[in-house]
């Protein structure tokens, strides 16, 4: 059991790696949609011996959101706003994994010294789920392209959820739900909000729309 | 308490008429100055009945506030700086009526009556408030109040500085006072005085309200915004804030030491080290002005530094257990505080009389002002005479009692109580002397000698509503003067609020102390009479004589001008010499001293020394130290997120490890 949750875990790992290094929206997409699903059976796999149709349900659900809707809705918003390719990165792809390196080693540095009330299951879980976060948070960072900065709020997200299934191994079923919805409401509204800016402006790079706002 | 509340009530039916009737002049003088003068006489029988000794009274009505209640109490602390309050806003109100006229027309004068009355009313909320964030905002009202005031002239560049100087050091204090409310409030759980009680860090207490009561007092180096504010504002709101508004950073302080408990030693001599630099400096920067209201400001710090060597005697005297010594400085420091608002009030208002004739506050361009103001030049005299510490008025007995307190603590004290007792003597008899000539410079050069200008030569009298409170305010001086032992022993109530010592020993020490004050006034008395008796005597010997008038000093010139009589700095030039290495006196020349005379000009200016070497170098540096910042202000969303993201990460890093 040990073993599969490892290996997911790694697997999470090597998708955060993905978004870092790759500079096609579409390539991007997929390994927030498979950061999804891995997450949701990493949950019901942690729950092994003490399963309940909530445990089971409310995992699927998740992974069938953020594996295929939102993955949906994100290509759709591509499509809408005809970019393909993140161009013009703050720090290059190069310097974005070797950000990604370094933050993996802080990442086991602080799984190695944060002690929690209740053991992991895994001592790679905390880590991974760090690292996801800070992936996220790189990408939100040192991307230019609203909807990359939208991939990157994913990321940070699903750290957050690996780091809930890490600590907490049943969160109430309202919350859970209540965050669901949360981030699908939030990238249905990106994507909205995202195909609208192009339409108006014909390119929805965070760095040229500054310039409309007033300069402090 | 009714009585005060009515009398808030009153400051605020001023401040929201004057703003009603702003276009009616005639209305807005009436409402603005009425609600002040009302509301102070309204105040003034209900304080002097609690300062006297009438039992503590006190009010409390909730409020939404969090930790905030509207609790007011009126016990003899409070009631004595309400004396002061409510005297100088009455007359510095009645004054402005006429000053103001001469901007009618000119300047918008509603704020100016809607800030006065504002300013009245926080100060006198300052002093009743017992509730930490009533005091607070009251503090903060009578900051903003105070700044609206100063800036009234503001479209001069250099009053709009001095404005931005006096708001900025008025938050540093600010800042250092809500840090030592919220550490008391934490440790006692209540935002309430009564319940604040000594805690662990009094000393950490004690030197934020230090610096947080020390801006607003003006001990040195926080003293830059003083001679800044004061000369810049109209000259009846400069009365106000150096005679009575700078005086509410003393009461703060008297009213943090009485939580702190028994107060330490250090305390004492760090009160007496602020007291002897404010009073010195204080004394020889003002030597040095050539502006008088800028001089007068200059001589509050000095004050303000008798009033601090008073407290920090009174407080060694406390910690080395002598009651007598503490009891008697502690009376002269609060009683120097009451003199200091009557003359300081009394100077200030004369000065604007003269700058309000003369259209002019440079020492140097008036002159022979006496015989052509009279009535300002008598109590303008008087008020030198008093802040010089001279008998028989009052400033000589606040001093004698700081004196007589530290005469005695040096001699009976050990070594490290007498130490203090000994420098405050040497300081204080040193301030005392550069004192007497510096306002023998001041009133010298301007009522005396003939008109340097055109300006002063044809000055008038100011009108009888300019007069009458400095008239008043005079009277005032000498009653404390006269009447000294009386007014000595009517403070044991008040002492005995600030020391904790129980209030019949207080009185028995008071007594035994005023028989000192009362020969003092004995010696007054017979001195007034011996100067009647001279003049008396010149009169009737002078009745049968012809009597002509010459030229005071020839010196053999055939044809000596105006020009040729002693300038300001000329005359305090030995002692401005002596203290050349702290004045730092910049003397420009322009001329050459060839055989024939030929066009020369020579300039003295005198920057505060610690505006010039402390706080303008560090303002440029933080200045330079934010701009070095800029590069951070990016202005794209990425970057931001970056900051926070990495705070967080630095945050979750140093918590963990």
């Amino acid at each position: 059991m040990n073993q599969l949750i490892n290996s997911i875990l790694v697997l999470l790992v090597l998708t955060g790696f993905m978004l870092l290094s790759s500079s096609r929206l579409a390539a991007c997409i997929r390994a927030i949609a498979i950061q999804g699903v891995l997450l949701g059976i990493l949950a019901i796999v942690i729950q092994v011996g003490q399963l309940s149709v909530a445990g089971v349900l409310l995992p699927l659900s998740s992974a069938i959101v953020k594996g295929f809707v939102l993955p949906w809705l994100l290509f759709r918003a591509m499509r809408e706003a005809d970019t393909v390719r993140e161009v013009e990165p703050v720090i290059s792809y190069n310097l974005s994994i070797i950000a990604g390196t370094a933050a993996l080693g802080v990442s086991l540095w602080l799984g190695h010294r944060l002690t929690l009330s209740n053991q992991p299951p895994s001592s790679l879980l905390v880590p991974a789920a760090f690292f996801t976060s800070l992936v996220g948070m790189i990408v939100i960072a040192s991307r230019q392209k609203a909807l990359t900065q939208v991939l990157g709020y994913l990321a940070l997200e699903n750290g957050v959820y690996a780091f809930g299934a890490a600590v907490a191994l049943r969160l109430p079923i309202l919350v859970e739900l209540g965050i669901l919805l949360d981030v699908f409401v939030g990238v249905f509204v990106m994507g909205i909000a995202i195909f609208h800016i192009s339409r108006e402006f014909d390119h929805i790079d965070t760095d040229k729309l500054r310039a409309r706002t007033a300069r402090l | 308490m009714t009585a005060l509340l009515i009398s808030i009530l009153l400051f605020g039916i001023g401040a929201a008429g004057s703003l009603i009737v702003a276009n009616r002049i005639r209305w807005l003088t009436f409402v603005g100055a009425g609600g002040v003068i009302l509301g102070s006489l309204t105040g003034i029988a209900p304080a002097v009945r609690a300062a006297l000794g009438a039992p503590p009274q006190s009010l409390r009505i909730a409020w939404d506030v969090p930790y905030g209640s509207l609790y007011f109490r009126l016990d003899a602390l409070s009631a004595f700086f309400l004396l002061p309050i409510f005297l100088i806003c009455a007359l510095a109100a009645l004054y402005g009526t006429q000053y103001l006229e001469a901007y009618r027309g000119r300047k918008a004068l509603a704020p100016s009556w809607f800030f006065l009355n504002v300013l009245a009313a926080s100060m006198v909320v300052v002093v009743l408030a017992h509730n930490a964030i009533l005091f607070l905002m009251a503090w903060e009202t009578m900051a903003l109040s105070s700044f609206f005031l100063v800036t009234f002239e503001d479209d001069k560049e250099s009053t709009r500085q001095a404005g931005w100087t006096y708001l900025v050091a008025s938050h540093i204090g600010t800042a250092c006072l809500l840090v030592l409310f919220v550490l008391l409030g934490r440790a006692n759980g209540s935002m309430d005085f009564d319940r604040f009680s000594a805690s662990a860090a009094t000393g950490l207490l004690f030197v934020l309200a230090l610096i947080g009561f020390g801006t607003k007092a003006g001990f040195i180096p926080l003293h830059v915004w003083l001679p800044e504010a004061h000369p810049a504002a109209p000259s009846h709101v400069s009365a106000v804030m150096s005679a009575v508004m700078i005086k509410t950073g003393i009461y703060g302080l008297l009213r943090i030491l009485t939580f702190l408990g028994p107060p330490q030693a250090w305390w004492g001599w760090t009160l007496c080290a602020i007291g002897l630099s404010s009073g010195v400096l204080g004394v020889v920067l003002a030597l040095a002005q050539h502006d008088l209201k800028r001089l007068l400001a200059y001589s509050s710090v000095e004050n303000i530094g008798i009033i601090a060597l008073g407290l920090g005697v009174g407080i060694v005297a406390l910690s080395a257990g002598a009651p007598f010594i503490a009891i008697v400085a502690f009376a002269g420091a609060l009683l120097h505080v009451l003199n200091h608002a009557l003359f300081k009030g009394l100077l200030f208002l004369g000065a604007g009389n003269v700058a309000h004739e003369t259209h002019t506050r440079e020492i140097d361009r008036l002159g022979g002002l006496l015989r052509r103001m009279p009535g300002t030049g008598a109590t303008f005299l008087i008020g030198a005479a008093a802040i010089s510490g001279l008998p028989p008025l009052n400033g000589f007995v606040s001093e004698f009692l700081i004196y007589l307190a530290s005469f005695r603590g040096a001699i009976s004290l050990d070594a490290s109580g007498s130490v203090p007792m000994l420098a405050t003597l040497s300081g204080l008899a040193l301030i005392g002397g550069l004192a007497t000539a510096c306002f023998t410079k001041a009133f010298g050069i301007v009522f005396l000698g003939h008109p340097r200008t055109e300006h002063a030569e044809t000055a008038h009298e100011a009108g009888p509503v300019m007069l009458v409170p400095g008239f008043v305010l005079a009277s005032g001086c000498a009653f404390i003067g006269l009447f000294g032992s009386t007014v000595v022993q009517s403070m044991a109530p008040l002492i005995s609020t600030v020391t904790g010592l129980p209030r019949i020993s207080v009185g028995e020490n008071l007594v035994q102390a005023s028989k000192s004050v009362a020969i003092v006034g004995y010696f007054a008395a017979l001195l007034i009479g011996l100067a009647a008796l001279l003049s008396l005597a010149r009169t009737i010997a002078l009745s049968r004589r012809r009597v002509a008038t010459a030229e005071t000093w020839g010196c053999g010139y055939a044809n000596p001008s105006p020009r040729m009589q002693y300038t300001a700095s000329s005359f305090t030039q030995p002692l401005t010499e002596i203290f050349g290495t702290f004045l730092q006196t910049r003397q420009i020349f322009t001329g050459s001293d060839q055989l024939f005379l030929q066009r020369a000009e020579f300039r003295t200016h005198t920057d505060d020394p610690y505006q010039r070497y402390l706080f303008r170098p560090l303002f440029h540096g933080i200045s330079r130290g934010m701009n070095s910042l800029r590069p951070l202000q990016q202005a794209k969303v990425q970057y931001y997120v970056l900051y926070i993201a990495i705070t967080l990460l630095a945050l979750l890093l140093w918590q963990v490890s």
